[in-house]
């Protein structure tokens, strides 16, 4: 602060700053102890700037602190500033100052007493809470609404400090109290403390009923603009009873969309869409909904920090309803002058409203946006008119069209760009408008991005026959493969094969050279792996390496309406808050708040760098990434990501599962002896399951008690029947109110279980008391396998939504390989076995040698036990020192080849477990499963 | 919804004043935002990011940053709202927000912190009330203040006793057009930003009722809107001080003002408006020698108004040179740090067509990205006594209990908003 000058002397705070000299401790000590009380303050006062710019002034504590005592408003507040700072570094002195604070607490004016109490309960020391307590509790009953305020937010205060004490001292019913108080502003602040302790505890403390939501919604009308968005903020978080009760809410709600204030809008925007979920009229949900464009609309003149919110909000918002802004797109076009992170999310906004009645306009739009200067702008422009190409397809010709004027104008980033939209384009539709590849093929010299490189050289591998020059082509990017990416060896790798496969005459030496580039020169092994692949393929089976190279694509889809439908719904209860912007749930960017212990856990680590990650995204990714703490896995479950977690867990279902006690038992020793994580044995099968006889009828275990499901309790359990697999439940209402229909859905799992029918809908709404039972069908798909690596055999993370209520349950439910995957399929025939097993490629077999598998020597004893399993022997053979055996049996539907070498003639080596599937992703769970089998 | 703690910062990311609310942010994180944005490319920069598990939430102000941060899953949008009262907070206070007005009154700027916002949580940030009982005169207050009635009363905006020699109330109607128009010339997007601004000179607790011509209300009241024209107001945001449930019911604007100056109600509504200045620019570039433009300004409003103090703005190359401007009226600069032209026209009439030609050298040897200058042509101007939307002040009530008689003094101006023309 050594540059700053003395300004008008006397007037200006600045002089304070000035104050560089050495000595100046001293000095100050010295003014500060000064009988002169206009000195002592401009001391204080020059105390306050030091701290101001960052310098300790701790030293001054005890000097400063003498101060207290002070007729001067002003001073004090100086004082309890410094306080405030500088407490955690004086515990004890700090507790001079309580005597000050208490009788200040009693102070006939209430600026006073409520300056005590506001600044008691910033001061973060233990020591002081005990004395806190007696003048909290009378401010919290003062005459003077001002001082009932300041004191409703300091419980909150006190409650990040020392939760319990909040507890033992009642101050949670002073605050439900308040709620009733006959003035707004301390209603407000009442709702605002409690909605914080109930974020905080994970209870809900606020224990709304009907007359609490009639004095929230009276004193909406009344209170400040801020204490609106606090109570908003907290109905949001209310479930209505029945659609009246809902349509009661926004009736009251709807008025506030006409604040000037933009929080106050999106707050009641929030409101109302939670909602209109219980909304059961049509019409009048229509109704509701046609108010909300508006005030959406206008949210776009407000300030730019305020429109990005705004906008990523309706990005949510146009997914949930996207009949609201149908008719509004022509707002989200960008101007010129629009903050590049405004832009960004209007071209997103445009993308999700396109349709086939304005996608002329759009594309006109596109095209102007894809001549502007920002580059990364133009870029997310050009690949907007693809994604438009693929949502519309009656569009798509329109779109190539434009994308083709782009290409012309020569611009690098917007060719490339345009490039692998086009590559997209030709996937979605293939055999349609293969006409412009020669357009294309123009411009191969400019494109030296990774991503254009490679899209472009799978679009001439693709179409080599349709390519005069073709093998050129490429000849002319292999000239520098080596120099090239991971991403770029790969195509052209699988460019050259696909060529070769279609004009093998005269482009064997290419290939040839390929292969053995990408096998012999390479360190990467995806592309060893894959030249490998190739090269055995073409030298064993060339009609197979057709089949396989040259194989029909699966199709692509527009992937602009990603978010799942419950993932959607946390997210539209969480507009206008960060977790809105970042589209993640809380859990997976906010530490977990406990007041007690404010240490770093390693854990918690892990999510911030997810959070970081994600804001150093570049917006781009809308996508929701069901790997991590998914939405699905409910708000107390997100860490949960270790063995001995799922261990317990697996702990107490083999408890309940077990129908005899002395499983039980075999169970609970089991678990011990499992060496963390890598118990296979207690993961799979599981002691319980072990002992009981697979056809026994299967127990379903209390998966979601009444009072987590919302007032329903289910029962629920995995069950094979007749080979396929059934998702058995028992759902007992013991809510108030009728249910007929559940919504189902699953997270990723071990075994990739899909409900194949998105509904639990029983034939007759099922009354309060009532229970009813269901069979939901079920698949398997190699797409929801939990991602490598996760816990084996933990329990498959539910979510089901009440379609009356709208309430959405998260619960677990067990699930036990061994004894419920494998079905009584049969062995499988010996000629219909070689010939499955040859089908399989060598590279998609996996096998493990099973250190310490005992083996008695005795196959047929092996054999035996296997079957009880479900996993049939289908022949055996002999070789030098070793017997090998072969198994097959079904995972659900899918057929399970398993080759078994076990060593004979006293060899040490561990018997060796081998397994090919026709679904290669499920191999290591079917090797899992049967060594599992085997060490029973 | 809650923000842990405040800074104010300049845009080298230096602290000027800080305040944690919360204590649960270290007030080391400024330097972990400062670094961020500094290091982020103007691409990357969003108004809103997380790094290790802090949320900042930032606006810029002059030289000026103020930023929040936030540990939980807050209410963003509360946390910027926050940001810009308390810009105007301290507007009201200071004059002017700058590096210097917040050293010269950091005493009083802890104090208002404070008051604004408790743990995080926003409170009062009505400066006319803030001010009964924060003052830059706070050293000489011996008999301390006392809250104001106002801070917690449903009238949170307006102390009572308030008293004027002379009861006046006045009224602007301020439109803004905000305009698209594609280097066709069709017009891509257009719409009217209204406000209705007040400036309050009445004693006691007046009630006030405004009559608009409002489209809405007519019907709904039964009367046709035949003889007088109405106006369908789209979207409609309001003071707190309008009862915005007597709104929603009969579509009544009451309420009690604040003091002094404050903005009623913005409203806005899309209705295709022909561009009320269009400007057509012919460009001939002759590369590597010049560049000339022929600018064709024409008026399309009724001739009896008048657009004051019209500005049109042309983009040109940033490496031209040696200018000449010919017009037909007003007068011509060429502005090199804008790399653009301005047309200035002090009063430009209903109906009227001008011309202006402008000559640019070019240097032999350009830039080979051509694209630069793709910036849409701007137009500034103000036309008084007009508004494009049609809307009017029927009536405003004043009541009183001492009964008081109180003029109303309405004024209309229509203005450009974000009035862009694409060039071809």
């Amino acid at each position: 602060m050594a540059g700053r000058a003395v300004r008008a002397p006397g007037g200006s705070d600045s002089r304070f700053f000035t104050t560089t000299k050495k000595g100046e401790t001293h000095e100050l000590r010295q003014e500060l102890n000064s009988p002169n009380r206009d000195k002592k303050k401009d001391a204080v006062k020059k105390v306050i700037a030091n701290m101001t710019v960052g310098k300790d002034v701790a030293m001054l504590f005890t000097d400063v602190i003498n101060c207290i005592q002070t007729e001067n408003i002003e001073l004090k507040k100086l004082v309890y500033l410094y306080l405030i700072n500088y407490a955690k570094t004086q515990p004890e002195l700090t507790l001079l100052a309580v005597n000050t604070f208490v009788k200040d607490a009693n102070d006939p004016n209430p600026l006073i007493r409520a300056l005590a109490v506001r600044t008691m309960g910033c001061i973060r020391v233990e020591k002081i809470t005990e004395y806190l307590c007696e003048p909290l509790r009378k401010a919290l009953r003062d005459d003077d609404p001002y001082v009932r305020k300041t004191a409703a937010v300091c419980v909150a205060k006190l409650y990040d400090i020392n939760a319990d004490l909040v507890e033992d001292q009642g101050f949670l019913q002073i605050l439900r109290d308040l709620i009733c108080d006959p003035n707004p502003t301390v209603v407000a602040n009442a709702v605002a403390a409690l909605s914080e302790i109930g974020d905080t505890s994970g209870r809900d403390v606020m224990e709304i009923d009907t007359s609490v939501l009639q004095k929230l919604l009276a004193a909406l009308n009344e209170c400040t603009e801020w204490g609106q968005v606090f109570i908003l903020d907290s109905l949001a978080k209310y479930t209505p009873a029945d659609g009246r009760e809902a349509e009661g809410i926004i009736e009251r709600v709807t008025p506030r969309l006409q604040h000037a204030n933009s929080a106050v809008v999106m707050s009641a925007v929030k409101v109302v869409l939670t909602y209109l979920d219980s909304v059961t009229s049509v019409d009048t949900s229509r109704s509701f909904s046609r108010k909300l464009a508006p005030p959406l609309v206008t949210l776009l003149n407000s300030e730019p920090e305020t429109q990005y919110v705004a906008l990523r909000n309706i990005n949510l918002i146009v997914q949930k309803r996207p009949g609201i802004l149908e008719s509004e797109i022509k707002v989200f076009f960008c101007k010129y002058n629009d903050p590049i992170y405004v832009k960004m999310e209007k071209l997103e906004t445009i993308i999700r409203l396109v349709n086939d009645r304005n996608i002329d306009q759009v594309l006109l739009e596109l095209k102007e946006y894809a001549q502007e200067v920002d580059v990364e702008f133009v870029r997310k422009a050009v690949r907007a008119i693809g994604r438009c190409a693929i949502k519309l397809e009656r569009a798509a010709e329109r779109c190539i069209n434009v994308l083709l004027e782009l290409i012309q104008t020569k611009v690098n980033y917007v060719l490339q760009e345009a490039v692998i939209v086009i590559k997209d384009i030709f996937r979605k539709y293939p055999n349609r408008y293969e006409s412009i590849i020669s357009a294309l093929c123009e411009n191969l010299d400019t494109l030296d991005e990774p991503e254009a490189k490679a899209s472009i050289i799978w679009i001439i591998g693709e179409y080599a026959e349709r390519i005069d020059n073709a093998d050129e082509q490429l000849e002319h990017f292999l000239e520098t493969f080596e120099e090239e990416s991971a991403e770029v060896q790969l195509q052209l790798l699988t460019a050259t094969v696909k060529l070769f496969l279609k004009q093998p005459e005269d482009t064997q030496d290419m290939v040839q050279r390929v292969l053995q580039l990408a096998t012999e020169e390479s360190d990467d092994p995806d592309l060893r792996d894959r030249g490998f692949v190739y090269w055995r393929l073409l030298s064993t089976n060339p009609e197979a390496a057709k089949a396989v190279v040259l194989s029909e694509k699966p199709n692509i889809a527009d992937d602009t309406f990603t978010l799942e439908p419950a993932v959607l719904d946390m997210l539209i209860g969480q507009i206008s808050t960060l977790s809105s912007i970042y589209y993640k749930p809380p859990e997976a960017f906010v530490m977990k708040q406990a007041p007690i212990s404010r240490a770093e856990d390693e854990d918690l680590d892990d999510d911030d760098e997810d959070a970081e990650e994600y804001a150093n995204e570049d917006g781009e990714d809308y996508e929701y990434d069901s790997n991590n703490a998914d939405g699905l896995t409910g708000p107390s479950d997100t860490s949960n990501g270790s063995g001995a977690v799922d261990l317990l867990s697996m702990d107490d279902l083999s408890v309940n599962d077990a129908p005899a006690p002395a499983a039980a038992a075999a169970a609970a020793a089991a678990v011990p002896a499992a060496p963390g994580g890598g118990g296979i044995v207690d993961l799979f099968g599981g002691g319980a399951g072990a002992a009981a006889p697979p056809a026994a009828p299967v127990q379903k275990t209390v998966v979601c008690p009444a009072a987590q499901g919302g007032g329903l309790e289910i029962l629920g359990a995995f069950v094979l029947r007749g080979g396929a697999l059934f998702l058995d439940v028992d759902v007992n209402n013991r809510d108030a109110a009728p249910t007929q229909q559940l919504a189902v859905q699953l997270n990723k799992n071990t075994f990739g279980i899909v409900p194949a029918q998105q509904q639990i809908a029983f034939d007759q709404p099922l009354a309060p008391g009532a229970s009813a039972s269901y069979s939901l069908p079920m698949s398997l798909t190699p797409a929801m396998l939990a991602p490598p690596g996760s816990p084996v055999g933990a329990p498959v993370q539910t979510a089901l939504k009440n379609m009356q209520t709208g309430a959405v349950l998260y619960f677990n439910i067990p699930v036990d390989g061994l004894s419920t995957m494998l079905p009584p399929a049969g062995p499988m025939g010996r000629d219909q076995f070689l010939a499955a097993w040859k089908s399989v490629d060598d590279s998609l077999e996996v096998s493990k040698e099973a250190q310490g598998l005992p083996f008695s020597g005795d196959v047929s004893a092996v054999t035996r036990k296997l079957q009880e399993r479900n996993i049939y022997f289908v022949a055996g053979r002999e070789a030098p020192g070793q017997q090998i055996v072969y198994y097959s049996f079904k995972l659900v539907q899918l057929h399970m080849l398993a080759e078994v070498t076990f060593p004979v003639g006293g060899s040490a080596a561990a018997p060796r477990l081998c397994i090919r599937s026709e679904a290669p992703p499920y191999a290591p769970l079917a090797l899992q499963l049967l060594e599992a089998a085997l060490r029973q | 919804m809650v923000a842990s703690a405040l800074f104010i910062m300049d845009l080298k990311g230096k602290i000027i004043i800080s305040r944690n609310f919360r204590g649960d942010v270290p007030m080391t994180v400024s330097e972990t935002f400062s670094n961020h944005i500094q290091e982020r490319e103007e691409m990357e920069q969003k108004p809103i990011f997380t790094v290790e598990g802090v949320t900042f939430v930032y606006v810029q102000y002059n030289n000026l940053i103020l930023m929040s941060a936030t540990k939980r899953n807050s209410n963003v949008a509360l946390m910027l709202v926050y940001l810009y009262k308390l810009v105007d907070v301290f507007k009201d206070y200071f004059g002017e927000l700058e590096e210097e007005s917040i050293r010269d009154n950091f005493v009083i700027i802890y104090e208002l912190l404070d008051e604004t916002m408790d743990f995080g949580y926003p409170q009062t940030m009505e400066s006319k009330i803030l001010r009964e009982y924060i003052t830059q005169e706070g050293n000489r207050l011996e008999a301390a203040p006392r809250p104001p009635v106002a801070l917690t009363n449903a009238v949170s905006w307006r102390s009572e006793g308030i008293k004027h020699r002379k009861n006046e109330i006045f009224l602007d109607v301020v439109e803004k057009l905000n305009l698209l128009e594609s280097s066709n010339g069709t017009v891509l997007h257009s719409e009217i930003v209204g406000a209705v601004k007040m400036k309050s000179f009445l004693s006691g607790m007046p009630e006030l009722k405004l009559g608009l011509n409002d489209k809405l209300l007519f019907e709904s009241s039964g009367r046709s809107s035949g003889t007088k024209k109405a106006v369908e107001l789209e979207d409609i945001k309001f003071h707190q001080c309008v009862r915005l449930a007597r709104f929603e019911n009969d579509r009544t604007i009451s309420f009690i003002p604040p003091d002094g100056e404050f903005d009623l109600m913005t409203y806005r509504l899309t209705t295709h408006v022909k561009p009320l200045i269009w400007v057509e620019a012919v460009v001939e570039p002759h590369s590597h020698s010049r560049i000339e433009y022929m600018i064709k300004a024409k008026s399309q409003f009724k001739s009896r108004s008048i657009a004051n103090n019209v500005e049109i703005i042309i983009p040109v190359p940033n490496d031209v040179d040696s200018p000449t401007f010919k017009a037909s009226i007003g007068s011509v600069a060429y502005l090199p740090d804008q790399d653009a032209v301005v047309w200035s026209i002090k009063q430009f009439n209903g109906s009227q067509e001008y011309l202006m030609r402008a000559h640019f050298g070019l240097p032999s040897i350009s830039a080979e990205d051509a694209r630069e200058w793709k910036a849409p042509i701007q137009v500034k101007f103000e036309i008084p006594y007009f508004t494009v939307s049609g809307i009017q002040v029927r009536y405003l009530k004043i009541i009183e209990k001492s009964g008081y008689q109180a003029l109303p003094w309405v004024r209309y101006i229509t203005q450009n908003g974000d009035y862009q023309l694409r060039m071809t």
